[in-house]
């Protein structure tokens, strides 16, 4: 055991390595100077989920996870528990803000291409860590037990009757032959033990991940080529205090929007708690307009634009699955899109502006016009990324700078 | 640490063996896991047949009832009705039940009933379980046209005739289900029995 200092941290250095940890990733962790207004999403994201994790935990506290009693009990925190109301509220637009920095942040890494080489297993994580906040999502959106609480729990699960032995899928899943306080129970033990510590730990992978190989930068050059003589990347600023404290600074932004619709749109005009919501689940009935909560909607309208159950659902499951292996279907030289050819530059444009318009279109009835809106989208969707190994490699790229550009 | 008179071979069968039978291990341990998540003896317990009284439905209406938590659909349709039927088959993606896994044996008819005019159908969609609404009147619709009357289902726009038949064009693939059941008297069917077991 070498005796680094006679002082107190010097004796538990020797015993834990806190001192060269908290260097390796805070105080010697050199981030590119570079970062953008995009650069805020990912430590914004990890905001979400503590504030998930708290508010979720003191909500537990007076929920019953009950068919008979779940939405009774959910009335009793927003109207008898003292600050009920604002713990749930603060849970339920929580998870709309979690998404939309997640969203953002996946954004960032494709205008940047943050998930190229050597960053792939960065990107993998957080797909897995995006997967695992759906069914998260999903299943806290049951526990409520109110109409769209139930008969979003029976689309979603029928959707895997389509598998072989669906029907034994299904039940297997619910737990009984159709929605009941079974499932309620098991998506309440799913919801609050195993995937909240599923997706910690996948938070954790993403990070040793991004720290292994350092962060990207706008534009996606690899800083660590040029270090001064200490082997400090002459574009690279220490994590901690230069970006711990700029990020303080987006935070503050971000909780402004956030209280303001937290206090003042808490139902988010019926995107966030749906009004169907606010009646009880009632097996008998399916609401007269049946929609997922926004964050779903992308995926919900790709399954809609499809005229046959088996496609549809297989159309979704690619939507989601064709994510993971984005970092192999870029073949550019180049990682950002400032480098990238104009192609790249449209069909990524083209792509955001897809993406939101079917985020849209799955909040909405199916009409004529958005049955061929949600197509166009689809075939969008699907286009930029199933033709992004050929439009990569034929496009000519602009030339990539040695220093980063901008930051001070 | 000396690599000494260690044999390789003997270490490498050990270590497989170990790791095979670890993994039958947690392959067993995962069995209680897994079949705790299929229905409780008290969920399969809960599936009492239900019995409805048909006399009080007026003709061309629908009743909706409760069997095993699903909701099921009686209509008393009228001689239109039935006559309508046979006019759209060209329109229809299986018009003569060839998914014979859709109703029972004495269901397989045109009127999909034991008596023609009064219908019993599983009100649950056969694309993703949302429950129909029900659209009997036959006039134009926002969905359909020449709507020949029927089940119209809100999350995904499948349609169903009057025999519970679904519609071209619609996301679902099958018919709605009949479910088996029995007249205990004229007026009085009783939804979750055949007639062999009533």
């Amino acid at each position: 055991m070498s005796n680094k200092q006679n002082t107190l941290m010097g004796w538990v250095d020797d015993r834990l390595p806190v001192t060269s940890t908290y260097e390796k990733h805070m105080s010697k962790y050199y981030a590119p100077k570079n970062f953008n207004f995009w650069y805020f999403f990912g430590v914004l994201s990890m905001l979400m989920l503590v504030n998930q994790i708290l508010t979720g935990v003191w909500l537990t506290m007076n929920f019953t996870p009950s068919a008979d009693a779940a939405f009774a009990s959910v009335e009793y925190i927003m109207r008898d528990v003292e600050w009920g109301w604002l713990i749930r509220y603060m849970h339920s637009t929580g998870a709309t803000f979690f998404f939309i920095a997640v969203y953002l942040h996946m954004m960032r890494a494709i205008l940047y291409g943050s998930y190229q080489k050597p960053r792939e297993l960065i990107w993998i994580f957080g797909m897995a860590i995006y997967l695992a906040l759906m069914a998260e999502a999903f299943m806290g959106y049951v526990l409520p037990w109110g109409q769209m609480s139930y008969w979003g729990a029976q689309v979603i699960i029928s959707l895997f009757s389509v598998l072989p032995y669906g029907n034994e899928l299904t039940e297997w899943i619910r737990g009984d032959f159709l929605i009941s306080g079974a499932t309620l129970n098991r998506f309440f033990a799913l919801h609050v033990v195993a995937v909240p510590l599923v997706i910690v730990g996948l938070v954790v992978m993403h990070l040793l991940a991004l720290h292994e190989v350092g962060s990207n930068n706008p534009d996606g050059i690899d800083i660590k080529k040029l270090k001064d003589e200490n082997g400090v990347p002459l574009d690279g600023v220490p994590f901690h205090p230069y970006y711990s404290v700029h990020d303080l600074v987006g935070i503050v932004v971000f909780l402004m929007v956030f209280c303001t619709v937290m206090f003042f749109f808490p139902e988010g005009g019926g995107f966030m708690l749906e009004y169907a919501n606010f009646e009880p689940a009632n097996g008998l009935k399916t609401p007269e307009h049946i929609a997922p909560v926004w964050y779903f909607g992308a995926f919900y309208a790709i399954l809609r634009a499809v005229p046959d159950k088996l496609l549809g659902v297989a159309a979704m499951g690619a939507a989601i699955a064709v994510l993971f292996v984005l970092p192999w279907l870029d073949r550019s030289p180049v990682r950002s899109w400032r480098y990238k050819g104009w192609m790249s530059r449209t069909f990524i444009l083209v792509f955001a502006v897809a993406f939101i318009l079917l985020t849209w279109l799955g909040t909405q009835p199916t009409n004529e016009l958005n049955t061929f809106l949600a197509r166009a989208s689809s075939f969008i969707y699907f286009g930029f990324f199933l033709l992004m190994p050929f439009y990569t490699r034929m496009e000519k790229t602009k030339p990539v700078p040695e220093r980063v550009t901008g930051g001070h | 640490m000396s690599q000494d008179g260690v044999n390789k071979g003997r270490r490498t069968l050990l270590v497989g063996v170990t790791s095979a039978v670890g993994a039958v291990g947690a392959g067993f341990v995962a069995v209680p896991f897994v079949k705790s998540w299929v229905p409780s003896e008290k969920a399969k317990a809960a599936g009492a047949p239900a019995k409805i009284d048909v006399s009080k439905i007026e003709p061309g209406s629908m009743l909706t009832a409760e069997w095993r938590g699903k909701p099921v659909y009686v209509v008393r349709r009228t001689d239109d009705m039935l006559e309508n039927l046979p006019e759209h088959n060209d329109r229809l993606k299986d018009p003569d039940n060839s998914n014979k896994a859709q109703q029972p044996a004495y269901a397989d008819n045109i009127n999909r009933s034991r008596k023609p005019e009064v219908l019993v159908v599983l009100g649950v969609c056969t694309h993703l379980g949302c429950a129909p609404k029900y659209f009997g009147e036959v006039q134009p619709q926002q969905f359909d046209a020449n709507w020949p009357g029927g089940w119209f289902c809100p999350c995904h726009g499948s349609r169903f005739d009057l025999s519970g038949r679904v519609f071209q064009g619609s996301p679902a693939a099958s018919n709605l289900e009949i479910p088996p059941h029995s007249y205990e008297s004229a007026n009085v069917v009783v939804v979750g029995v055949d007639e062999e077991n009533a």
